[in-house]
């Protein structure tokens, strides 16, 4: 069963055709990276599984993109129901100037969840979840600011789990974080693959190389090769592929 | 207990969304309308009264009749020289802050004053005028007290737009000229000024239009109830636009006889204003697509 | 010779960076030099004294007693501390009816005799009289005279400052009446500001917003005194219909007034901070499943808290010190307000409405610079709070 199918999809920021004729299909469970240099439109293509390109004036997408067999860019689509069902964790840390708690419990608030100890009890799973909470349980009333770069990375990958979602979408989650930060990322990534579908985009090939079992790699707009990761990264098909993960250009 | 959510909240959040939003577009709307409320109500009013009598002659019969020349001369001088006065002032200072002063708690101390001066009432403007230009320096109620005290209005306007304007070049700028072994100044005069000085130039329009509105601060320092001939040097008083319309629109004899002057006055004040933004704005344009073209 | 201008320019340039500095400080100084002279001016107006019979014990009298006794609303030496007599008011111009000229003499020269015959007279009688006349007399009690004590002018209640013998300097009613209208301008101008600030900077499509940036640009650009006259010409007539008043001249109308001038500054200045607010904190926002107006009131209004409230207090400055628009509609009447339909005067006002008709040096022209005074220190704070918010922030970030 396929999570998400992109079919055709072309999509232009004004006159500049940033994504051409790309088909890809996402098996639910699966965690799939995307790579590629930078400015190939692999965050672009990402941020379209929970139409985040919708804000950006004079976008345009063409072709279909299906989660779960239905087109989510039909008009009959609530993006906010939408959205709930797909989360996302961007480059940045960036919590909301709020407390720990308030920053998990934002989705359910948000969504119309008003039982507080249903909200105390998905709080410390989600947390639980990202591996946060034996760290924050004694100061859940703090500022989120007041947590290390990588701690609040991982409120944010809570604050998405907070609300269930079925995809997970991760923007380069340990691009701004030091190693250690990252290699805790990256586990995580691996025991929340048991719960969500997780698309990542990535720099580090290594990082995917890591946490996918499946790798797709983009070039100039174009998604060249996807595959089994193992695949990709020891017998690719394409040169570019080979080219590129052999660190030859980007 | 499992994660569920209650699709009449989803609805209930969407209707409420586009409700304040409706709400903020009409509350938005309405103040562009206000806007042209006031414009289009002074420039009705005031445009038939407006002809070359009532711009080119003295008032007469007690305010009630005649022009408005020596009020629009009077602005004319002040803003001139409240302009003589904030630019080059303001302009060096503006230099400093962005080219010499050496950064931390000293900058940011001068900022804050002049922050503080730019939010000073300007009837506290007046005051200090009277005491000090009028009183003080003997300068008396004159178009020197008057133009002193609008320039240090107009001053924060000025240094804060220089600064800015000096701020935003690019450091190689700066470097590619000292390397060519220029002095510190040389590089100001010859480098930077040229490429600030679209920005500073619109800065000044904008502080001048400001300055031609003024009231309170000529209301002790210079302003004059009325004068029959133009002002022969910068020791005489001056009539004054803004300061005429509010005589003839609050005091006088016969105020159903002054009104068509207000209107008139109003709507000749309102046209430099229009004038001085449209000017500024056309500047600060130009400038930003020579930029673009860059 | 280039190295020495460079010398002389770094010279010059310093000396110039400084010079709002010392504006400030020549601003403080000539405002407090002549606003500290108020208390040192004797309460009865100055070269006139307050002569009483001698078997009258009262002492000490305050502006607000002495305006009371010669407007015959105290009648009675007992309610200011004297025995149990009625007040008989004495102005100089009684004397001119009570004696002919010749008995006065050319130059005046038996008035002292005469009035000292007058208080000698009448045991409850108060005399105001120049003091050369009476100078050094012994058979008339001379009232000594005080200057006027700080807490009679901070917390007086009363605002005349032409009433003779001793003008009355009580700031309450004109502090009351510029907070009163400022805190009524800034109830309007709140719900106008967020929400168009809101609009402008988050709901609006880009084109909509270039059109009201001007819009809001230009009408922060209009003068006050056009302000001033449309609100003297539409908003005063206007009111006067609607609530049935005596007169439109209200503090409310000076509210609508001031309400549409603080708006630029609020709207500019929240729309800026709303603007400065990170995308990605409202995509994380959105991509919860948020909707727009959620993300404004939950994330981004929080974010930018500071900057919004800085645009509000530099509003409320605005309002509390613009001059002409205000002295024109509200009305101008000394009182402390109780509705804010009533005519009200504020500080500003009285300092532009009476300070040409105030001699220079005397007791009423340093009470305007005390006026001068309080207004440049309120708004010295409100400026001040507003650095020091916007500083702490930059360092947060």
């Amino acid at each position: 069963m396929n999570k998400i199918e992109a079919k055709n999809v072309d999509f232009y920021y004004g006159s500049f055709h940033a994504l051409k004729g790309i088909n890809i299909a996402i098996p639910t469970g699966e965690v799939v990276a995307f790579i590629g240099p930078s400015g190939c439109g692999k965050s672009t293509f990402l941020r379209l599984f929970n139409r985040m390109n919708d804000l950006i004036p004079g976008a345009r997408l063409e072709g279909q993109i299906l989660i779960d067999g239905n087109d989510i860019y039909d008009r009959s689509v609530d993006v906010d129901v939408l959205r709930r069902g797909v989360g996302m964790v961007f480059q940045r840390p960036n919590p909301f100037p709020k407390s720990i708690f308030e920053n998990v419990a934002y989705g359910l608030r948000v969504n119309g969840v008003k039982d507080k100890a249903f909200i105390s009890q998905r709080v410390e799973e989600a947390l639980t979840s990202a591996a946060l909470w034996t760290e924050v349980k004694d100061k859940l009333k703090e500022s989120a600011y007041a947590l290390s770069g990588g701690q609040q990375q991982r409120l944010c990958i809570a604050r998405a789990m907070a609300v269930q979602p079925s995809v997970l979408l991760m923007d380069e989650p340990a691009s701004a974080l030091d190693p250690i930060s990252t290699a805790k990322i990256e586990e995580l990534i691996c025991e929340l693959s048991s719960q969500t579908t997780i698309v990542i985009v990535t720099h580090s090939m290594q990082q995917a190389a890591r946490v996918s079992n499946k790798t797709a790699f983009f070039y100039l707009g174009e998604m060249v090769e996807y595959g089994e990761t193992k695949k990709i990264f020891t017998n690719p098909e394409k040169e570019a592929t080979q080219n590129y993960i052999t660190g030859r250009f980007g | 207990m499992a994660l569920q959510f209650d699709p009449a909240y989803n609805r209930r959040k969407r209707r409420l969304q586009t409700a304040v939003f409706g709400l903020f577009r009409l509350l938005s709307y309405a103040i562009a309308l206000v806007l042209f409320v006031i414009l289009g109500f002074i420039i009705v009013k005031g445009i038939s009264v407006v002809n070359w009598t009532f711009l080119t002659q003295a008032p007469t019969d007690g305010m009630t009749g005649g022009g408005i020349w020596p009020a629009i001369v009077g602005t004319f001088y002040l803003m001139l020289g409240s302009a003589l006065f904030a630019f080059p002032v303001g302009v060096v200072s503006g230099i400093y802050m962005s080219e010499y002063a050496p950064g931390g708690k000293l900058v940011a101390f001068i900022r804050m004053m002049t922050n503080n001066l730019a939010g000073i009432p300007s009837i506290v403007f007046g005051l200090f005028g009277m005491a000090f230009f009028v009183t003080y320096l003997d300068f008396g109620d004159s178009i020197l007290a008057g133009s002193l005290t609008l320039g240090l209005l107009a001053l924060p306007i000025v240094i804060r737009t220089t600064e800015e304007a000096f701020r935003d070049i690019a450091p190689s700028y700066r470097e590619g000229s000292l390397a060519l072994g220029a002095t510190k100044a040389q590089t100001i005069w010859h480098v930077l000024l040229p490429m600030a000085m679209p920005r500073v130039i619109t800065g000044l329009i904008l502080s001048l239009g400001r300055v031609s509105g003024e009231t309170a601060p000529i209301l002790f320092t210079c302003a004059a109830y009325f004068l029959p001939k133009l002002p022969a040097s910068i020791f005489d008083q001056c009539m004054a636009l803004p300061y005429h319309l509010y005589v003839v629109a609050t005091s006088g004899t016969d105020i159903e006889a002054q009104m068509p002057i207000a209107y008139g006055t109003a709507f000749v004040l309102i046209v430099i204003v229009l004038v001085m933004n449209l000017v500024a704005g056309l500047i600060r344009r130009h400038f930003e697509k020579k930029l673009n073209t860059k | 010779m280039k190295k020495w201008i460079d010398r002389l320019a770094r010279r010059v340039f310093t000396v110039s960076g400084f010079v709002t500095s010392a504006v400030i400080l020549l601003i403080i100084g000539f405002l407090f030099s002549e606003a500290a002279g108020l208390f040192r001016q004797p309460i009865v107006e100055e070269g006139y004294v307050l002569a009483l019979n001698k078997s009258n014990t009262v002492d000490r009298l305050s502006a607000e007693e002495i305006k009371l006794l010669f407007d015959e609303d105290i009648t009675n030496w007992r309610d200011v501390g004297g025995a149990d007599m009625p007040v008989r008011v004495f102005r100089l111009e009684d004397l001119d009816r009570l004696y002919t000229e010749e008995e006065l003499g050319a130059e005046y020269e038996h008035a002292g005799d005469k009035i000292a015959e007058q208080v000698r007279a009448d045991r409850g009688i108060i005399a105001f009289v120049p003091t050369v006349l009476v100078e050094g007399r012994t058979d008339i009690h001379l009232v000594p005279d005080h200057t006027i004590p700080v807490k009679d002018v901070l917390l007086g209640t009363e605002w005349y400052p032409t009433a003779t013998p001793s003008p009355i300097f009580g700031m309450v009613p004109l502090l009351a009446g510029t907070l009163w209208v400022s805190f009524f301008a800034i109830l309007i101008a709140l719900p106008f500001g967020l929400a168009v600030s809101i609009y402008m900077a988050e709901v609006a499509p880009p084109g909509v917003s270039r059109v009201l940036k001007p819009v809001i640009e230009l009408l922060g650009g209009i003068p006050s005194v056009v302000y001033g006259f449309f609100g003297l010409a539409v908003i005063v007539p206007l009111l006067q219909q609607t609530f049935r008043l005596p007169v439109g001249e209200s503090g409310l109308a000076g509210s609508i007034v001031l309400a549409l001038m603080a708006l630029p500054t609020i709207i500019t200045v929240s729309e800026d901070a709303m603007r400065n607010c990170p995308r990605t904190m409202r995509e994380a926002s959105l991509a919860l499943g948020a909707t727009r107006w959620q993300t404004i009131y939950k994330v981004v209004v929080p974010y930018s808290i500071s900057g919004i409230t800085s645009g509000v207090v530099l509003g409320i400055g605005r309002a509390i010190g613009e001059t002409m628009a205000v002295l024109m509609v509200t009305g101008n009447a000394a009182v402390i307000p109780t509705s804010i339909l009533d005519p009200l005067r504020t500080i500003p006002a009285t300092i532009a409405a009476e300070l040409g008709e105030a001699p220079a040096g005397g007791a009423h022209y340093q009470a305007l610079f005390l006026l001068g005074v309080i207004l440049f220190f309120i708004t010295l704070i409100i400026n001040s709070c507003v650095e020091l918010v916007s500083a702490r922030n930059k360092t947060k970030r």
